[in-house]
């Protein structure tokens, strides 16, 4: 185990934090909020020793040695400590008064989930609403990314590799360009761009500053926090239509971005996956619409919240501007089938991934083939040739992760005593990002009622969830912390 | 600059470490999905799985883009028909080729405009080439030519009865009586520029710089054999061993190979008659003693094991035999082999690689550009020859005035024919070639990179 690269890395990691966290400290400054800015500064100062010491010690790091396990590790660890520290600044204000709160508040903001336990948003701090939301932002791309992007973080070395593995999302992450650093910064250019984009088209429609900002953030991240307790409901129609579409293109693999700029318009049109999230996109809005559509005065309202909520809900942001914890219950069965599946891999989104679940769907094809004719040798075909064994088995084994960390989540947060339905809802909206469930923890309910255990639980669930699952249950092997 | 590697064996591994250290943008095409998620994690490159010769496998790796396309795969036809598509696909593209055929050999340097090659790399050849030159003067461990082949820099290991041993390089000039410099010296695996005050101990490797035609008078005056191999021994009957016989065979000197494959015995019979070819194992002691290995002035192992190799030198070493030159085409770390007592070390697939590396380092800067590159010291140092033109600073400015980075040295200059082992006094003009010396990570490019300022 390479503990000093590692070391390296969080640390490097942590300073990024801490000079992200000067833009919410200055707004706090800016808003004669001294309460808020001095967490912020206490923070920040924390952060400052803790890189310090940590760079102290891993200052004469090995420059190899540094293989799929560290990078592992290092990104479970260091989203660990990220969540920690990000905590800090709400715990120090006294805004949110225990430390497991506002480490679930941060978790959910890092991982891009969106789950609150804030039962009224609108009285905090900007300063500390800014922060929120940014964690969002970085969350939704990844911090390792960025870093890679911004510093020379392996030399000329290819062990970076695992680091990008390890933070992003979907069954084979692979390189956009021959050289590391190249590919994340197109990655991060790209994701700028759009949340600009996006900013803009908010601007346009009269949304003050700040707010933009914040919702921009938490869009292009899918993450979900918002700056009002009823989420978007109070928004003009006008931005709410914004917020659907950008939902849906930060739900989107962003290698596609890169192959438009390219000019490479063919291959994403043959893109399997996107076809796949389209259809379901426009089939679920469609379905909703018809089935709420005595709900709302007219069909169009109806599909504009049916819309804006499977946008929202499918590319894992939790955004919602109706409740539709009151819709009927085969509106709230599709919305669930939607958590589960999640967006596209590659893309900001959180959940299963639609580009797993086709991989699962040809393996199931192929294994009813096998029982037809055992003796049928078949190969399964992805968009760019034929897919490797090793990326299905490996599938296989995400799926059961998947769903043994469901279930038991689910029974441990039972154990609180509410209704299954919020329960199983509770565990599938943060186990996959999305934020809000159904019943006590719908879009207009919050999380602050569960215990201490079932809060933690969630935690791990929300971080398994980002980091796709490996990351965290690595931390809890025995034979990874082994130094050899 | 995007470079793609097609095959990623011995050859193309050994370039993709070299120019992905050197920063350049590289794709690499193989069939085996387990080499290539193998080296994705050693070096930062794309990988692309898929025969290098189709379509649709050459536009997804971006041929449409690249400047470069290196095929090394295993066959030869594929590598041309590799070219060949490519140059198909993007006209402006420069190709090199490994052929290491024989039989293609000759007739595929007057095909190179059929295949659009830009360059044909041997590695096979190159080693024997290689190989002869060291035979030439024994003695040597290695030789870097410069300017032409009138300049040389040579590696020379320092033993315990050797007149250098203990000697200062500022008294050097009076044992070896002609004009040298010793450019670098590596002493317990660390390469260094030394000053006039060093002294050389036992067990050094040394790196002089030396016109041609002064070599046999150094050899001769430092008290070395200075007699070049008269029979070569050569123990296995490979493509390096062919050629190197083709070679031998020119200059006069009288080559025995021993080869166990009955077959490639008369095949090689068949190809050159003049040469005595032996059937039986080289890698019994008894074999080389009743071939006479007593008798030849130089053994070359050149069998297709590494390890045998190395055995086969030893027993050699053993024997007495004066001089020894081994073929190694893995690319070993070279300290375990100087610890070895097994002559000089020829790996066909560096020289291969460097010559590659040369001309990629050409293309990158066509003005100022390297006239060529060679690594020495086990490849802890660069020396780099360059045309000074119009572009470079301090033309005329002597030597001991220029302020010129850490760890590079101007070790020749050589002017209208003339060769000048440089003093503080000596400075360059316009029309020049010089060598530079440099270690370290401090990579030259163009001439005007060794300035200070």
């Amino acid at each position: 185990m390479n503990f000093k690269m590692i070391g390296y890395y969080v640390s490097m990691l942590l300073a990024v934090e801490g000079l992200f966290m000067l833009p919410a400290l200055i707004i706090c400054l800016a808003d004669g909020d001294s309460n808020a800015a001095t967490a912020f500064l206490y923070t920040i100062l924390l952060v400052a020793l803790i890189v310090g010491v940590l760079f102290l010690f891993c200052r004469k790091r090995p420059q190899s040695g540094f293989y799929e396990r560290e990078g592992m590790v290092c990104v479970g660890l260091g989203w660990t400590i990220l969540s920690i520290i990000g905590a800090l600044p709400f715990f120090f204000s006294g805004e949110i008064p225990h430390f497991i709160d506002a480490l679930f508040e941060t978790v959910s903001g890092f991982t891009t989930t969106g789950a609150t336990i804030l039962t009224d948003v609108e009285v905090i701090p900007r300063g500390l609403l800014y922060w929120r939301s940014f964690s969002h932002w970085l969350g939704g791309m990844g911090v390792l990314v960025f870093l890679l992007a911004v510093a020379p973080l392996g030399g000329k070395g290819g062990f970076t590799i695992h680091l990008l593995r390890a933070e992003s999302t979907g069954p084979a992450v692979g390189k956009l360009v021959p050289k590391m650093r190249q590919t994340a910064s197109i990655l991060y250019v790209l994701y700028i761009a759009l949340t600009l984009l996006n900013m803009i088209f908010l601007l346009v429609g009269k949304m003050p500053f700040f707010e933009a900002v914040c919702i921009a953030m938490g869009t292009a991240g899918t993450g979900g926090f918002g700056t009002y307790n009823d989420s978007l409901a109070s928004y003009s129609p006008y931005l709410q239509s914004v917020t659907t579409v950008f939902m849906a293109l930060f739900g989107i693999n962003f290698s596609c971005y890169y192959l438009i700029l390219l000019g490479n318009f063919r291959k994403v049109l043959k893109n399997s996956e996107l076809r796949m999230y389209i259809c379901m996109l426009v089939a679920a809005s469609l379905l909703i619409a018809i089935n709420i559509r005595d709900i709302y005065p007219t069909f169009f309202d109806a599909l504009h919240h049916s819309a804006f909520q499977v946008s929202s809900i499918m590319t894992t942001t939790g955004y919602a501007t109706a409740n539709f914890d009151l819709w009927p219950s085969f509106s709230k069965a599709i919305l669930l089938v939607l958590m589960f599946m999640g967006a596209c891999a590659g893309s900001t989104g959180g959940g299963f991934k639609l580009g797993r679940a086709l991989v699962l769907l040809k393996t199931l094809r192929r294994s009813i083939h096998k029982v037809i004719n055992p003796q049928k040798v078949e190969v399964i075909k992805s968009d760019d040739g034929i897919m490797d064994e090793n990326t299905i088995s490996r599938t296989g084994s995400y799926l059961s992760a998947y769903a043994i960390i469901v279930l038991a989540s689910f029974l441990v947060v039972s154990i609180d005593g509410f209704s299954v339905e919020t329960n199983i809802s509770a565990v599938v909206a943060c186990f996959n990002n999305v934020g809000p469930g159904f019943d006590m923890v719908g879009p207009v309910g919050n999380f602050s009622e569960y215990g201490l255990l079932s809060k933690l639980v969630l935690i791990f669930d929300m971080l398994a969830g980002r980091l796709e699952i490996f990351p965290m249950l690595m931390l809890f092997s025995r034979g990874t912390w082994k130094r050899h | 600059m995007d470079i793609i590697i097609a095959g990623n064996g011995k050859v193309g591994s050994l370039l993709t470490r070299q120019l992905s250290s050197e920063g350049y943008d590289l794709s690499l095409i193989d069939n085996d999905p387990e080499i290539l998620e193998s080296t994705v994690e050693l070096c930062d490159v794309m990988v692309y799985e898929g025969n290098a010769a189709s379509m649709p496998v050459l536009r997804t790796a971006g041929v449409k883009d690249a400047k470069l396309l290196i095929a090394t795969t295993g066959a030869d036809e594929l590598n041309l028909l590799c070219c060949a598509t490519a140059h198909k696909l993007n006209p402006s593209l420069h190709t090199i080729a490994r052929i290491r055929d024989p039989e293609y050999a000759e007739q595929i340097y007057s095909m190179r405009e059929l295949f659009a090659l830009s360059m044909i790399v041997n590695p096979e050849k190159q080693a024997a080439t290689e190989i002869a030159r060291l035979l030439q003067f024994p003695g040597f461990l290695k030789r870097e030519v410069f300017a032409k082949g009138r300049i040389e820099i040579v590696e020379l290991k320092i033993e315990p009865d050797s007149k250098l041993c203990n000697v200062s390089l500022s008294n050097l000039g009076s044992i070896v009586k002609c004009s040298v410099l010793v450019c670098m010296v590596v002493r317990d695996s660390v390469a260094f520029v030394p000053d006039g005050k060093f002294v050389l101990k036992e067990d050094d490797r040394i790196f002089v710089t030396a016109p041609t035609n002064i070599l046999t008078t150094l050899l001769k005056n430092i008290g070395i054999i200075t007699k070049p191999s008269n029979s070569v021994m050569i123990a296995g009957g490979g493509d390096v061993s062919f050629y190197l016989a083709q070679l031998l065979e020119k200059s006069g000197i009288y080559t025995k190979i021993i080869e166990k494959d009955y077959d490639r015995c008369r095949h090689l019979a068949t190809l050159l008659p003049n040469i005595d070819i032996v059937h039986n194992d080289a890698s019994h002691k008894s074999v080389l003693e009743s071939e006479r290995i007593d008798k030849f002035d130089a053994l070359v192992t050149s069998t297709g094991k590494d390890e045998m190799n190395m055995m086969i030198s030893l027993y050699g070493h053993a024997l007495g035999v004066p001089q020894i030159i081994t073929k190694i085409s893995h690319v070993y770390s070279d300290e375990i082999l100087h610890d070895l007592p097994i002559g000089s070390v020829v790996c066909p697939t560096s020289l291969c690689s460097n010559s590659i590396v040369r001309y990629v380092r050409a293309m990158r800067n066509q003005t100022g550009a390297a006239l060529s590159v060679h690594t020495i010291a086990d490849g802890h140092a660069e020396a780099t020859e360059f045309l000074v033109d119009a572009n470079t600073h301090h033309c005329g400015v002597p030597l001991k005035n220029l302020k010129t980075k850490k760890n590079v040295l101007v070790v020749s200059i050589s002017r209208g024919g003339k060769i000048e082992i440089p003093n503080g006094n000596s400075c360059f003009y316009k029309g020049d070639t010089v060598v530079i010396v440099s270690t370290g990570d401090t990579l030259i490019y163009q001439l005007n990179d060794i300035f200070e300022d």
